[in-house]
């Protein structure tokens, strides 16, 4: 009998992380699009960086980071009483960083391609930076958040490598549908693999749909 | 009263240039910024603004200083609140058009944006978002959104620039009434010596970075080596030669008029050229309209 708790967990995995993402993704892809830091390549830099690395290095590295052996793993432990390594937790600061570019791409290059007078022009109005992102910006690039919210949510379900190394394979905690579906492949019951992988499919293809239809929609909205 | 006195370097088409500038402008009235293009208008309107800081220099609105150099004052765009109407029209794409002017009169209350929807006659707009707006209906709006936040001064760059010529003498109408009865000081930057003589009660002229003359649009653009008293600035709209002569339709003001000239004359005439037209030997005749 096949059980629920992996796809579950992956829904909830990428439902949190999705939601702290936005938050998270919006201020960062505001700062590189309007900042004349010299820091912007290099924050630049460093959010994109999880998108061309193999899952495994970025696992890895946060493996032993989170490890209570290593320094940072140790204070979390000691003094805050959480492990990060093999748990539900350390898989979400894993996800968010694995996933940080999908959200942070889309957001940024709605913003790049907005003309600059948009923004001038509610400046000059007397609203603050932060009105004017709020209420000329975002609503500016609502389908390119979307499209960030989507690409995440769609990654962070099928993430493998990352998920394995920092999560492990433990039933309700860290097991997620990608993770079930080798284990299952491994002890040879395709049966339920092949059960998995099909949800696995389903969900994406409702999530792909959502997007192109409801994006369309916006479109359709603004020319109404 | 505005004073204007900025140093800025600018990147333009042949490597950077100076920009330096000085000029002044009495409240309620127009100034014109005349020049070719890149010759730094734009950048200009936005030091203005707030938008570009200047290299060196000081700007003072009613007594009040917006930019200084060596007092290192500064003021943001947002405490200068100027009112601005660029060239693309920047009109909030996710708002429609009452929202638009909504958002931009802020706390100034729905009494000015019922007055401006009026009497930029928007009424049957007001719901539509800017995608599906027309040309002249776009600059319509972005007028009506400039003034909706009662600015100190108002700022409009070429705000008639991609619109045709029946077009523009409209709205050029509404532009001069919104003025009128809002009693805005405004710098208009125009390429469009009609539109100048029509609404500007000052013009500043701008080449390689400098003013080289400052006036009233009739003393700037007068030519010197006319004698006649009877003259008009206008633009060529349409040529036709003939053996001897050329048939010229001249634009003069709401206009058109038709004049037969020399066709060596007429061969170095295009339509959009601007033309001096003056009588020379004949006195006008001048009758009263009843």
């Amino acid at each position: 009998m096949m059980d629920l708790g992996p796809i579950i967990l992956s829904l909830k995995l990428a439902v949190i992380t999705s939601t702290i993402l936005l938050l998270l993704a919006i201020p960062i892809a505001h700062w590189i699009t309007y900042s004349t830091s010299r820091w912007r390549p290099i924050v630049q830099t460093l959010v994109a960086m999880p998108m061309v690395l193999p899952p495994t290095v970025l696992g890895f590295y946060l493996l032993l980071l989170f490890s209570p052996n290593y320094p940072l793993g140790h204070f979390l432990e000691e003094h805050l009483g959480i492990r990060l390594v093999f748990s539900f937790g350390g898989l979400i600061i894993a996800s968010l960083i694995y996933s940080l570019p999908f959200m942070v791409q889309p957001i940024q290059s709605g913003l790049q391609n907005l003309p600059v007078s948009l923004r001038e022009a509610s400046l000059a109005m007397g609203k603050s930076k932060f009105v004017t992102l709020q209420k000329v910006l975002l609503p500016s690039i609502r389908s390119s958040i979307l499209t960030g919210v989507v690409l995440s949510f769609a990654g962070i379900v099928g993430e493998f490598g990352v998920v394995l190394m920092i999560g492990g394979n433990i039933p309700d905690k860290t097991r997620v549908a990608s993770i079930a579906i080798y284990d299952e492949v491994e002890a040879l019951n395709y049966a339920n693999a092949n059960s998995y992988a099909l949800i696995l499919i389903l969900i994406t293809f409702l999530i792909l749909l959502l997007l192109y239809y409801f994006n369309g929609n916006f479109l359709k909205d603004l020319v109404r | 009263m505005i004073r204007c006195n900025i140093e800025k370097e600018l990147a333009g088409n042949l490597g950077t240039f100076m920009l330096n500038v000085d000029f002044s402008l009495e409240r309620h009235k127009t100034l014109a910024l005349f020049g070719a293009s890149g010759v730094g208008k734009t950048s200009i309107l936005r030091m203005v603004a707030g938008l570009m800081d200047p290299d060196k220099g000081r700007i003072e609105v009613n007594g009040k200083v917006w930019f200084d150099k060596e007092l290192r004052i500064n003021l943001s765009p947002q405490v200068r609140k100027v009112g601005y109407v660029f060239q693309d029209y920047a009109l909030f794409p996710a708002m429609t058009v009452l929202q638009n002017i909504r958002y931009a009169a802020g706390d100034q209350g729905e009494d000015i944006v019922q007055e401006l929807i009026d009497l930029m006659e928007l009424g049957e707009l007001k719901n539509r978002r800017p995608a599906l707006l027309s040309g002249g209906q776009k600059q319509r709006v972005a007028l009506a959104r400039a003034v909706a936040q009662r600015p100190n001064l108002l700022l409009l760059d070429e705000p008639l620039a991609a619109l045709d010529a029946e077009l523009r003498l409209k709205l050029q109408e509404h532009l001069m009434r919104i003025t009128k009865q809002f009693e805005l000081t405004s710098i208009l930057v125009s390429h469009d010596l009609p539109e100048i003589f029509k609404m500007a009660d000052r013009v500043v002229r701008i080449s390689n970075g400098r003013v080289v003359e400052e006036g009233e649009p009739e003393d700037v653009f007068a030519n010197d080596q006319v004698s006649g008293k009877f003259q008009f600035i206008g633009q060529v709209y349409e040529l036709e030669h003939q053996d001897l002569n050329s048939i010229v339709r001249i634009l003069v003001g709401h206009q058109m008029v038709r004049v037969v000239i020399d066709l060596t004359l007429g061969n170095t005439l295009a339509p959009g050229d601007r033309v001096l037209v003056a009588t020379k030997a004949f006195n006008p005749v001048v009758q009263k309209i009843v």
